[in-house]
Formats: C-alpha cells, sequence, structure tokens
C-alpha cells in the first residue's frame, strides 16, 4: 500500500547557517497512526513544521529531498495550499486564541472550507468528539484549562477536513488521566474518520499504545524505525524510552553508569 | 431652556459630530491594529488623502459628488493594499519600535506629497450638502452631520458584525494574536494585511471628505492622526465598538473642556484635553473600556 | 596581520579600543576634529555644532530606547524642559551657564522620571502613546505658562562665559559643545560597561525574567527615564545658550520624530551608530537644500516646496533604511570592520 505522506532524506537549515535535519524519511500510510518519539532538540517539531510548509515563516527551508502528499510535492508549497490539501499541524502548547470563545477558535478552523452548512455540521462533529467543550462554548479560550485546550486545538483541527494531523506533543503538561482520555479520542477519530495522525511525543509509552508505526529520532536523524510491536520489544528503546533494562526492571540512578550500556543504533 | 443649559447642549452636540469623525478614524486604526499589531501613526494621512482626492476629483474633474466618494473609495482601497505591499510587508518580523517608525515616515512623506501637488492653502469643497440647518430641541444641528453620525453607526454595526461571525473577520483576529499560528490554520496571512489596510484607508478616506465638507481641507488635517490615540486608549486598542464609543467621548469632552475651560487657562484646550484624559486613562484602566486585558506568560 | 586578539589582563580585556589599529585611528579622527573649524565655512562650523548637540540629546534617548526598551515620543519635550530650565535659570535668577546646565539637566531628569511612572504599569505600544501624551501636555504648560516661558514670544538666552571669556561665535562653542558630545558619548558607552547598563539591557530583553533574577524593574525603568532625561536636558540647555533664543517652536513633536529617527537610523543599542545616526539625519536636509538649489535654474518653483522636499527626502530615506537595513548604520559599520579585520581574506 503506497503511504500517503513520504518524506524523502530531507535536509533543513535555519537562517541559511543551522542546519537541524541531516536527511530524514519517513512514511505514513493512510489511515495509520505513526510516532515520532526522541529527546528535546533531536528535531522531531521541525520535522513536522517541513511537512505544514511553516518553517518558511521560521526563515528555514528545505534544502535537499523532497516530501510528497498523495504523490504531490509539498515541500515548496506554503502553508495555506497545504492546509487545502489536507495536512494540519497542531504546534505544540496549546497554541490557542486566547482573546477568543471556544467556539470561534472552532469556527476559526474551518477558515479554508467554503461551505456554511458543511461548517455547521462539521462543528457538531467537534462537540461530539469533546463533549467537554460544550459547556465552555461561550467561554474565551484563555481561561479554559489545560486539557480543554488540548482538546479545543485538536478540535479546531479538524474542522479543516484534514486527512493527515501533525500532532506535535499532546500530552505535554497535562495531567495522567486526561491524557489518557484524549488519546482515547485520538484513537477513535482514527478509527471512525480514517484520519493518518503523525504524532510527535515524548511520552513513549502512551504514543506507543496508539500508534502503528513508530520513528526514534536523535540529532536531526531517523536512528529506529519499526513497526510498535517490534519497538516496544528492542533493548535500547525499552532501556532509554520506556525506562525498564533487559530483565524487566526499573533501574535506579545509582546503578547507571553511562559508559556501561551504549545504544546501539545506526549512527 | 436657560442659556447654560444649551450652551452645555449645543457642545455636547458640536462633540458628538465631531466625535463621529474620531469614531471613523479610530475605527480604521483598530482595524489595523487588530489585525496586524501595527500602531499607524498614518491615519491622519490616510484621512487627508481621502480628503484631497475626492476634492480634485469633485472640483479638478467636475465629476458629481456621488462619484467622486465612491472613485475616492476605491482609490483608497488600492492605496491601502499598496502601503501594505511595499512598506509594510517587509516588516513583518521587525521590532516594534522599527514598525512604529516607518508608519512615521510614511506620514512624512504622504504629508510632503500631498503638499508638493496641492499646496498649503485651505480648500473647500464645492456646497453639496444642504446650508439649512436642521432644528433639533431648539438647536442647530446641519444636514452633513447627521450624514456623518448615521455613517458612523452604520460601520460599528457592520464591522461588529464583521468581525465576529465572517470568515475573514475571525482569521484577522487570528492573526492579530499570533502570525503562526494564522499560519498552521492556513490563513493567507499577506491577504488579510493587505485587507486591514484597505479596509482601514476607506473608513479614513470617508471621514476626511465629511471632514472636508464640513470645515474644509488643509495640511493640518493630519492632526486628526494623532488625536486618534486618546481615542483608542479610551476604547481600549483593540476594539471596534471601543474606537467608536472613545471618538464619540474624545469628541464630546474636549469640546466641553474647551468650552468652560478656555476662558480660565487661555485657550487652546480642547487641543490637550484628550492627551490629559489619555493620561488619566492610562493610570486607571490602561486597557481602556473595552479592551482585552493582555494575558502575559513567560 | 595578527591572528587573533590575545589579553593576559583584565585591563586590556575591558578596553573599549582593543587594538592598536583603532586606537591610532581614533588619534588620527581626535586630530582632524579638533582642527576642523580652521577649515571649513562658518556654517559647516555652525552644522557641526548642532550635530553636537543633537549627539548629546540622541544618546539619552538611546539609552531608553534602544539599550532599555522604552519607546518614547516625547524626547523632545524632555528636551524643552532643559532648555527652558536653564533659561529662566539665568534671565530670571542670574544664574550662570555652568550652574544652570548641571541644575536643568537634574530637573529635567525628575521630570522625566515623574514622566517614566506610566511605564510600570503599561508596556510596549502603550508607553509609546504615553510618551506622545507627555510630549503634547509638555509643550502645552509651556505654551500657556506665560509667566514663567513668556509663552509663544520665547525667551532670550545671553552666551555663556568663563571668567570673562565669552563663548560667543560658532568656533568658540565648537570646542565647548566638541568637549560635551564627547562626554556624552564616553559616558553613554561606559554605562554599558556597568551593572546598571547590563541591567538596562536585561529590562529590554525579558524584563519579567529579569525581575526573576533580582532587577528591580521599578528602579531601573525609572532611572533609564532619568538618566535619558539628564542628557536631554543638557542637550536642550546647550541649544538654548547656543541659538540665544528659544520658543516653543523648536520643541515640538517634529523634534521627537527627529531624535527618534536618529537612533534607529543609527543603529539602536548602540552608541556609535548614535553619532552616525544624528550625523546622517543632520546633514540629510542640508544635501536636499543644496541639490534643490542646484535645480532651480530647471524648476523654478522648488523653492517654496523645500520644506515639503525635505520632509519627502526624510520620510522615504528613513522608509528605505528600515526596509533594508534595519539595523541601521551601525551594523553597515560593524559589517565594513569585519571584512576589513581580515582582509584581503573575505572570512
Amino acid at each position: 500500500m503506497t503511504p500517503i505522506l513520504s518524506v524523502n532524506n530531507i535536509q533543513v537549515v535555519y537562517k541559511d547557517v543551522i542546519l537541524v535535519l541531516k536527511g530524514m524519511s519517513l512514511e505514513v500510510g493512510e489511515g495509520k497512526i505513526v510516532t515520532i518519539l526522541g529527546n528535546n532538540g533531536a528535531g522531531k517539531t521541525t520535522t513536522l513544521k517541513a511537512i505544514s510548509g511553516i518553517l518558511k515563516s521560521e526563515d528555514g527551508e528545505v534544502t535537499d529531498g523532497s516530501i510528497e502528499f498523495y504523490g504531490q510535492r509539498i515541500d515548496k508549497k506554503y502553508p495555506e495550499s497545504i492546509v487545502r490539501m489536507g495536512i494540519f499541524q497542531v504546534m505544540e502548547g496549546r497554541r490557542v486564541v486566547e482573546d477568543m470563545t471556544v467556539e470561534e477558535n472552532i469556527m476559526a478552523g474551518s477558515h479554508t472550507q467554503r461551505n456554511r452548512k458543511n461548517k455547521k455540521k462539521d462543528m457538531e462533529m467537534v462537540y461530539h468528539y469533546f463533549p467537554r467543550l460544550i459547556e465552555r462554548r461561550k467561554v474565551m479560550a484563555g481561561y479554559i484549562s489545560g486539557g480543554e485546550q488540548q482538546m479545543l486545538v485538536v478540535g479546531r483541527a479538524l474542522m479543516s477536513r484534514p486527512k493527515l494531523l501533525l500532532l506535535d506533543e499532546p500530552s505535554m503538561g497535562l495531567s495522567p488521566l486526561l491524557v489518557a482520555e484524549i488519546f482515547n479520542i485520538i484513537k477513535t477519530i482514527n478509527n471512525e474518520k480514517g484520519i493518518s495522525f503523525l504524532l510527535v511525543e515524548q511520552n513513549a509509552r502512551l504514543a506507543l499504545s496508539i500508534a502503528s508505526h513508530g520513528y526514534v529520532m536523535e540529532n536531526g536523524r531517523i536512528v529506529l524505525d519499526d513497526t510498535v510491536e517490534k519497538l516496544m520489544d528492542n533493548e535500547d528503546v525499552k532501556e532509554f524510552y520506556l525506562g525498564l533494562t533487559e530483565v524487566g526492571k526499573k533501574k535506579s540512578y545509582r546503578d547507571v553508569k553511562h559508559y556501561k550500556r551504549r545504544k546501539r543504533w545506526l549512527t | 431652556m436657560t442659556g447654560n443649559i444649551s450652551f452645555f447642549l449645543q457642545l455636547f452636540l458640536t462633540g458628538m459630530v465631531v466625535g463621529s469623525i474620531y469614531a471613523l478614524v479610530a475605527l480604521g486604526f483598530v482595524l489595523i491594529y487588530k489585525s496586524t499589531s501595527i500602531l499607524n501613526f498614518a491615519q491622519g494621512e490616510l484621512l487627508m488623502f481621502g480628503a484631497y482626492v475626492c476634492l480634485a476629483l469633485t472640483v479638478e474633474l467636475n465629476i458629481p459628488f456621488i462619484w467622486s466618494f465612491l472613485l475616492t473609495l476605491f482609490f483608497s482601497f488600492a492605496l491601502g493594499a499598496l502601503l501594505e505591499r511595499t512598506i509594510l510587508r517587509p516588516m513583518i518580523g521587525e521590532s516594534i519600535i522599527s514598525v512604529i517608525m516607518i508608519t512615521i515616515a510614511l506620514s512624512t512623506v504622504m504629508r510632503s506629497l500631498i503638499q508638493i501637488v496641492w499646496g498649503t492653502e485651505t480648500k473647500v469643497f464645492p456646497p453639496t450638502f444642504s446650508e439649512e440647518p436642521i432644528h433639533f430641541l431648539g438647536l442647530f444641528i446641519a444636514e452633513i452631520h447627521l450624514y456623518s453620525l448615521s455613517f458612523a453607526l452604520i460601520c460599528v454595526a457592520l464591522f461588529g458584525l464583521f468581525f465576529k461571525f465572517s470568515s475573514a473577520g475571525l482569521a484577522m483576529r487570528v492573526t492579530a494574536f499570533d502570525q503562526q499560528i494564522a499560519h498552521t490554520m492556513g490563513i493567507n496571512i499577506k491577504r488579510i494585511f493587505a485587507l486591514a489596510w484597505a479596509i482601514s484607508a476607506i473608513v479614513s478616506s470617508i471621514g476626511g471628505i465629511i471632514l472636508g465638507n464640513i470645515n474644509g481641507i488643509n495640511n493640518l488635517l493630519a492632526h486628526m492622526g494623532l488625536k486618534v490615540f486618546p481615542c483608542v486608549i479610551l476604547g481600549g486598542l483593540d476594539s471596534i465598538i471601543g474606537a467608536i464609543v472613545g471618538g464619540f467621548l474624545i469628541g464630546i469632552l474636549e469640546n466641553l473642556a474647551g468650552g468652560y475651560l478656555d476662558p480660565i487657562l487661555g485657550g487652546g484646550v480642547k487641543d490637550v484635553a484628550p492627551y490629559v484624559f489619555l493620561v488619566v486613562m492610562l493610570m486607571i484602566k490602561p486597557y481602556g473600556l473595552f479592551g482585552k486585558v493582555l494575558i502575559e506568560r513567560l | 596581520m595578527p591572528c587573533g586578539l590575545f589579553h593576559n589582563r583584565y585591563r586590556t580585556d575591558e578596553r573599549i579600543f582593543q587594538t592598536i589599529w583603532a586606537r591610532s585611528w581614533l588619534t588620527v579622527f581626535g586630530l582632524f576634529v579638533l582642527s576642523m573649524p580652521f577649515f571649513v565655512t562658518d556654517y559647516i562650523v555652525y552644522v557641526t555644532n548642532t550635530i553636537f548637540i543633537f549627539i548629546v540629546g540622541a544618546i539619552g534617548l538611546n539609552i531608553l530606547t534602544g539599550f532599555t526598551g522604552q519607546i518614547s515620543i516625547g524626547h523632545g519635550a524632555f528636551v524643552a524642559v532643559g532648555a527652558y530650565t536653564s533659561a529662566i535659570l539665568t534671565t530670571k535668577l542670574g544664574l550662570s551657564f555652568w550652574i544652570a546646565l548641571p541644575i536643568a539637566g537634574f530637573f529635567t531628569a525628575l521630570i522625566g522620571m515623574i514622566f517614566g511612572i506610566p511605564s510600570l504599569r503599561v508596556k510596549g505600544l502603550y508607553l509609546v502613546i504615553a510618551t506622545l501624551a507627555a510630549q503634547f501636555i509638555i509643550e502645552y504648560t509651556i505654551i500657556h505658562w506665560e509667566n514663567l516661558t513668556n509663552g509663544i514670544t520665547g525667551i532670550f538666552v545671553p552666551s555663556p562665559e568663563l571668567f570673562g571669556f565669552f563663548f560667543n561665535t560658532d568656533k568658540k562653542f565648537y570646542y565647548l559643545l566638541l568637549a560635551f558630545a564627547v562626554a556624552a558619548v564616553a559616558s553613554g558607552r561606559n554605562i554599558f560597561r556597568t551593572r546598571v547598563g547590563r541591567a538596562f539591557i536585561a529590562v529590554r530583553d525579558r524584563d519579567i525574567a529579569a525581575e526573576i533574577v533580582g532587577i528591580s524593574l521599578f528602579k531601573y525603568k525609572l532611572l533609564a527615564f532619568a538618566i535619558s532625561s539628564f542628557y536631554a536636558g543638557v542637550a536642550g540647555s546647550l541649544w538654548g545658550y547656543y541659538t540665544n533664543v528659544i520658543t516653543p517652536e523648536h520643541f515640538t513633536i517634529v523634534l521627537s520624530i527627529d531624535y527618534l529617527a536618529m537612533i534607529i537610523v543609527g543603529g539602536l543599542g548602540s552608541i556609535i551608530g548614535t553619532v552616525f545616526g544624528v550625523i546622517f539625519i543632520t546633514i540629510l536636509p542640508e544635501l536636499l537644500t543644496t541639490f534643490s538649489l542646484l535645480l532651480k535654474s530647471t524648476f523654478g518653483q522648488i523653492t517654496t516646496l523645500l520644506s515639503a522636499i525635505k520632509g519627502l527626502g526624510f520620510g522615504v530615506t528613513v522608509i528605505l533604511f528600515l526596509i533594508f537595513e534595519p539595523e541601521g548604520l551601525a551594523e553597515i559599520w560593524r559589517r565594513i570592520r569585519a571584512y576589513w579585520k581580515l582582509w584581503p581574506f573575505s572570512y
């Protein structure tokens, strides 16, 4: 099955001098949830920005390689067209428009859609998936809780009728209960609407629980690329991302001698 | 009616009329601020542009007023979009002070150009509106004043609806809040900016044409541009309603202050009073009557 | 060509002019400036004198706006306060220039602090507007407090004297004003080698974080206003003593805009940039006048449009600078220096 999104060996440079992505490739299959794991500074967010086209507004560019969505090259396109093609990025940090109400925020997400009647129906759909937002409809988005804001930004994204949603660290700063709820909803949306997800997460366990395929990034490169089952079994992922040793026991910091166990991946 | 009350009411009424023009110019200012976060120091010059162009069309080309009015609006739209494209767009991402300075420089350029083309003497519109004052509760009000008042009120309603319900209006608010969010939502930022400037130019031009019809046109019209600041501080920098209310309030307050305090302080109170109100407002309620309080996080 | 700059003492590391090259060029430049009045016309000396006065005022504004990030369009009003204070002190109280000037400076600093109080409540754009209001209110007060200021008629200020030596020609003033300008530049540059200067910069870059680190915003913002207004006051006083007559017309918002243009074109946050900016903005109208006069033969009425042409030239230049080199002349200077540092190798 051909992937709907394929990133082919891209190199991304900021301000002409800062090299962030050093030849990375990934694929997202239709209707799949794919996750990218990695530490801070690995280049995960930059990858998403390269796909959605926002890179240009931050003085960055894809200087090598290509990105294709449904067979069309999108690395040179502007965000306006990319959103219309069906990719929507939900940035990290719950970026709601604080001085508009929840309902206005959601409505704004449908900017690229023409049909007014569709917008009404889509709003119903968003409220269906995120019932918490119904009672907060008329409240200023800056005053609702973090969890509700996260729901708001995903709901806002849904209004653009996307085929692929890029989620950047949706679990950041939220309580475990709320995070579980949100991830459940994401899984449901994926099942019911067939929307593909590219999920960047630091919470590896959570991401691997809903994804089918995973990538691990480090220093601007992909270092592991595998199905989720195999990743969960991978020694290095277990040690460095899931906090378990080979024996399945948790390790305490006192026992770690950092030169003893080195990561054994490609670079 | 006793002399005192009618004195007060006359001042009040004049204030309302002047205020309606302030309201229109303030509206144009807030439009640009709301969409682009720019303080447009050239708002007064946009007003002048409208007045002078309409005058030129009516007097020098002998086009009937209603057509020159509409043509001026068209030119203003074009001017606004042109200014945005050439001067403001390169400023995206620069610091606040650079942007402020560029609108200040723009105001100087526009004023100088207008002076070069049309000189400095006061010019008048040919009489287009009835000179007959309309009696209203024992006071006089001219036809043009009524037009001015109603125009301002229509604009409030229109823009209020625009920002609350239309796709472009919402897009403008998102862009004003955070350009990056707007980018991710597929909003074409450049088009939003151009639209904001174009509409703002139109609204200011209308204000200029009305003012020109009331008072005649000369270089000093540009001072309206600075009067806009007390209006928007009073009303709230990012509030459409605030701009209108602020405009009317300042018009009324400055007239009242001038009428009552001029004899005591020796004149010119009308010109400084708005700024005193501004300072007072900044101390007690900096975000104005209707402005949104800035939610700041590290 | 040295392969690098190595210091082995703190003292040499902290020097402002670090290389021998820099110091020699400085000496040459210094000699040039000192001897200039003797081989140029009186008019050029006059223009240079105004440049010196503006340098003092502009450095003040740059300290406030460029280094501390508090944007002010009211600088012209503070210059006015300084000018009128020293004028009144001299004409009504008979104080000499040497006493009146510092007092005027401190008084202006006080006024500056008062008008700086809104900066503690409002930020950024709101502060700009507050300073605009300050400009108009101060202007109004000066025009209408006629008992004190003679209103629009203005005040006549006698030239300063020192033990019988009268500073009443352009040449004599040149050296006095040069001294003030040098003092302003040196003190300005030195402020930013101290704790206070670093605090200012912290306030500009991220004031909430600065406060967390222990920099009292209250104290340092007011201090920035005070210091900046002191410079403005001194500049205003000098102007009064130099031109011998001050009227409210000299100190309108146009002056504030001129000062802003000087520091922006010169380079915010750069002392040397300020000097460049002042020179540029002062010379520009002179060049335009000369140019227009040359064209007088072809376009007869051009002289009537002179003020409009100057305005046009000013506006267009500032716009071009902001679009193409927003960091100002200081940035161009830095690039030139970087280029020559490693000449003939470019990197």
